[in-house]
């Protein structure tokens, strides 16, 4: 199961990142950042299994900067 | 106890507002943004919430658009000193708080040229004057939506359009209009608004905001204060990304999670309806105090052209004797002297003594009304 986080420069993108992406439909959570990633803002969005091109989509749509990594 | 003030900060907040503080303090403690840990969400999600639900209340796209700070005057200092440079020009009313005139004055001190259109004695602003001082050109018009001394309503609109045909940008503070008179960014024309959290929209002080237009290019404003953000900690220089690059150092969480249980409660009661209330109560405190002899009452005579605040003078009577009297005698309390605004009291005649100033807010009844009348009446002929 891949595990992706999607890492923002600053909290009010991180909340509008998981605001696009539950309106959008996407089962998205809130978490501490993972060790492994360095982000300033200290949360990042987590996901599980989705569509990689649609999710990337629906941040766009909002005007996000993101970065996108997956974790074993 | 009957209170007037409602310009100076509005009372008693809904209960809402201090359940939604002490929410705050008690759930969600963090300070958003800096850790990752539940109470830092929570806490970041408020402010998150607030933010939103401003963005949509003025009408911007754009939530990251709306910057909070302190107050009105936090925010018209970070407009006006983030946007004028020595040798520019800015354009305002006759009818401004000190909040805008102190650091335009002192600007002037740095060379900013500052021009004052004169108001009318209602405290009305010509949009001819305007047009007229635009033919030479101006960076910035700044606009008092509606004057804390006589309640009279700017034409911002037909400003607005004035200013930006003549290439210069408008900035509006509605300390005394956020929450009491429908405000859309883009239908106004403002590209910069400042505005309080604790008079109309209900919130407690502490809290209030500068929004900016989305079509507001924000290269153009520099920060007022720099510092940590918890975004982009790897530079020394402050981060590009909005809020950020106007929010440093912590923000007032918990006043901002009052300010959005207050901005709820104004829409829940409605805009509208508040006002018509108000308004209702407000022309018949003018009316009855017009009958009494001695009374002069400043500001417009139509309805329309002002928000909730009479002011008056008695022949004869020195205002801050009439304010201890309505205090003490009474139990009434309302604002006498200049209200911070001497430019405006100069604008209706009032200067250097001021006014009464009767402030009405959503939790005034016409008994209030009723009673006021009678204890000036009183004051007149004892």
């Amino acid at each position: 199961m891949s595990r992706g986080i999607v890492l923002f420069h600053t909290t009010t993108s991180a909340l509008r990142g998981e605001k696009a992406l539950k309106k959008a439909g996407f089962l998205v959570k809130l978490i501490p950042t993972p060790r492994e990633l360095s982000s300033d803002c200290g949360f990042v969005i987590e996901f599980h299994d989705l569509p990689l091109n649609q999710l990337q989509a629906a941040l766009n749509e909002a005007g996000l900067e993101f970065e996108i990594h997956f974790l074993p | 106890m009957i209170y007037l003030d409602h310009a100076a900060t509005s009372w008693p907040k809904p209960p809402e507002v201090s359940a939604a503080m002490h929410d705050f303090l008690e759930r969600a403690g963090g300070n958003p943004g800096r850790s990752g840990h539940k109470l830092s969400i929570e806490a970041a999600r408020v402010i998150f919430d607030t933010r939103d639900a401003l963005a949509d209340f003025f009408g911007v796209q754009d939530p990251t658009r709306v910057i909070f700070t302190l107050n009105a005057t936090h925010a018209l200092n970070l407009a006006i000193q983030g946007l004028l440079q020595p040798g520019q020009r800015v354009i305002t009313g006759g009818m401004e708080h000190n909040a805008v005139m102190r650091p335009l004055r002192a600007l002037q001190q740095r060379g900013v040229q500052v021009e004052v259109i004169p108001a009318e004695s209602d405290g009305s602003l010509s949009p001819q004057k305007f047009a007229a001082a635009l033919q030479t050109p101006a960076r910035l018009v700044i606009l008092n939506h509606a004057s804390n001394v006589s309640g009279t309503i700017a034409p911002a609109e037909e400003i607005a359009r004035l200013a930006h045909a003549a290439g210069a940008w408008v900035l509006v503070d509605a300390a005394q209009t956020a929450g009491s008179l429908p405000i859309h960014l883009p239908t106004m024309g403002a590209d910069l608004l400042a505005f309080t959290g604790h008079k109309g929209l209900q919130g407690p002080p502490g809290t209030g905001g500068l929004v900016l237009a989305d079509t507001f290019d924000t290269a153009q404003l520099s920060p007022l204060v720099r510092g940590g953000t918890g975004s982009r900690s790897e530079f020394e220089t402050q981060p590009e990304d909005l809020p950020d690059r106007y929010e440093s150092g912590t923000p007032n969480g918990v006043g901002i999670a009052g300010l959005k249980a207050g901005l709820d409660w104004v829409q829940q009661h409605g805009l509208q309806a508040i006002r018509a209330q108000e308004d209702e109560l407000k022309q018949t405190l003018q009316q009855g105090l017009t009958r009494l002899a001695g009374v002069q009452v400043y500001g417009p005579t139509h309805p329309d052209q002002s928000v909730a605040i009479v002011s008056f003078t008695i022949q004869g009577k020195h205002v801050s004797e009439i304010g201890r009297r309505l205090d003490e005698e009474f139990d009434i309390l309302c604002r006498v002297g200049l209200h911070c605004a001497p430019a405006a009291h100069r604008s209706l005649g009032t200067f250097p003594n001021g006014t009464v100033r009767l402030a009405i807010g959503p939790t005034t009844s016409p008994q209030d009304i009723a009673s006021t009348l009678r204890a000036v009446e009183r004051i007149i002929n004892p």
